[in-house]
């Protein structure tokens, strides 16, 4: 009897030491990093409980910064303005490594493998390829100087990206990560601005800055080339000037349709993604900057650039009507859905803070301190093609 | 106050007509969080470039402040540099530029 106790009591002593020397176990899914741009760290944030689990500092200058996942999602690849990239442990929220890379570099991708990080430069141009375990660079395609712009990754470990000034698509093929091959599109339309990979990998599309128009690769089928689509949506109209570029990735490609900013214009595209078409534009509260579908599709959230940055608008697919018009905050610069998309959580840069919203009801649900937010990456990230 | 120390005003409200009027307190912190925020949407946080050119005093060191002054105000068309008219006065653009070709505010 008293021994059965004694050993009960010290089976309880251990449980409680070790959950003194070590924190309890757990997954990385429900969790996300949040970028603070000009204090050069990161948040790690959990979703469900919305609160922040801690930060880690010394990333060097986050403007414009962007996240990929490991496959495992315990580490996040950060891509730095000022040419860092460095790898954050989010379960011990530690950097673990860093290396400077690029003088001035704009984000980067993970292969299908998970093995190989690319990140994208604008000076020098250029793209580099990194062992994703040691940041050993692996390889580098040079650009002649061009800025890449819209690096995604492709299955069987490729990437596609384009050039800003030579106006141009790329195709690596990194199965041999220490000799990437290189496929050239060029003549696509001038100043691509950004580019995405849809979800299944199948198709690239560059957003075209210099032009009314998107330019668009099959990678089902590259030997018919880089078509144009939705050509001339602004024609007949002045453009608008635009205070910041859009952002594309895999979230404007949902059910049937693509959901696109119009550059200059204030205007949401929506066009059948079989013939890629336009089949309707929604007119907005200014110029879009990201255009993220619901990961069930069904409604589209649009935020907006300097000077109609404290508006985030909601559009019901269906009705392709607006269906709420928020206003969360000052500089509201990201937003990210949960991978079921039950809540969104924003950022407000000028109010140094996050907004989480329930996407049912659309109440603010939860509020967090942040300071100067931007970027908001989720875990979910690491299983998903194109992000 | 003596004919000197007003001829010394005068001669210094004379050389600031020259340079642009300096923004009240409230303003140019409001313009210094545009440039860094807004502008460094393109020109990065730390003005060191990114889809628009570098904006440190290095970089802008040998160019004419007219033509600065002037690509603020009305962007520069065919680039991605939009008109910042609409937001900034004339005399903002020039203290703009002045602070920038500085390095005033890093
Ligand atoms: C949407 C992107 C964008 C934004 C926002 C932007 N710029 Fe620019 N800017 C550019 C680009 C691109 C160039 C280079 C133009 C060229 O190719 O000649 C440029 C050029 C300039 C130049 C000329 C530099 C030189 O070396 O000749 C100045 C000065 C300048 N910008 C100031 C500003 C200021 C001040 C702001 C904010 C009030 C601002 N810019 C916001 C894109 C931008």
């Amino acid at each position: 009897m008293i021994a059965r106790l004694l050993s009960a009591l010290s089976a309880a002593l251990c449980l409680l030491l070790a959950a003194c020397a070590s924190p309890p176990l757990r997954g990385t899914g429900d969790l996300g990093v949040v970028i603070e741009r000009a204090r050069g760290s990161v948040q790690i944030v959990e979703q469900s409980a919305r609160r922040s689990l801690g930060r880690v500092d010394g990333l060097g200058d986050l403007s414009h910064a962007s996240v990929v996942f490991s496959r495992d999602g315990r580490y996040a690849y950060v891509f730095g303005r000022d040419g860092g990239l460095s790898q954050v442990d989010v379960l011990s929220q530690r950097l673990v490594k860093r290396v400077m890379q690029a003088g001035n570099s704009i984000g980067g991708a993970i292969s299908s493998d998970g093995r190989i990080v690319a990140a994208q430069n604008y000076q020098p141009g250029g793209v580099k390829l990194f062992d994703a375990d040691t940041l050993e660079l692996l390889a580098e395609v040079s650009t002649g100087g061009s800025k890449v712009v819209g690096l995604a990754d492709l299955p069987g470990n490729r990437f596609a990206f384009s050039l800003f000034e030579a106006g141009e698509i790329w195709l690596i093929d990194a199965s041999q990560p220490r000799a990437p091959q290189v496929t050239r599109y060029p003549n696509i339309g001038r100043q691509p601005y950004d580019g995405l990979a849809s979800q299944d990998g199948r198709h690239y599309l560059a957003g075209l800055y210099g032009e009314d128009g998107l330019a668009l690769l099959d990678t089902w089928q590259p030997e018919q080339g880089v078509r144009r689509i939705l050509n001339g949506y602004g024609r007949g109209r002045a453009a608008l000037p635009v205070y910041k570029m859009p952002h594309l990735r895999g979230w404007s490609l949902a059910g049937d349709y693509a959901f696109l900013p119009a550059i200059g214009h204030h205007q949401v595209l929506i066009a059948d993604r079989r013939s890629w078409q336009e089949v309707a534009r929604v007119p907005v509260h200014g110029q879009p900057v990201f255009v993220m579908a619901e990961p069930g599709g069904r409604r589209v959230w649009v935020n907006f650039a300097f000077p109609h940055n404290d508006t985030v608008q909601v559009i019901d697919v269906p009705s392709r009507q607006i269906v709420a018009t928020l206003k969360p905050g000052r500089a509201i610069l990201h937003m990210e859905f949960t991978a079921r998309g039950d809540a969104v959580w924003l950022s407000s840069r000028d109010d140094n803070r996050l907004t989480v919203i329930d996407t049912a009801t659309l109440n603010t649900i939860a509020e967090l301190d942040a300071e100067q937010p931007s970027g908001i990456f989720f875990t979910w990230r690491a299983q998903r093609m194109g992000m | 106050m003596n004919w000197r120390a007003l001829a010394v005003l005068g001669l210094s409200l004379a050389s600031a007509a020259h340079a642009a009027e300096p923004p009240s307190p409230a303003r140019a912190a409001a313009l210094s969080h545009m440039l860094h925020q807004e502008c460094g949407a393109c020109h990065g946080l730390r003005l060191t470039g990114g889809l628009g050119s570098p904006l440190t005093a290095a970089a802008l060191a040998d160019k004419p402040a007219d033509s600065l002054t002037a690509t603020i105000l009305d962007g520069r068309p065919g680039s991605a540099m939009p008109p910042w008219r609409p937001f900034v006065s004339a005399d903002e653009a020039r203290w703009l530029v002045e602070q920038l070709q500085q390095g005033r505010l890093p």
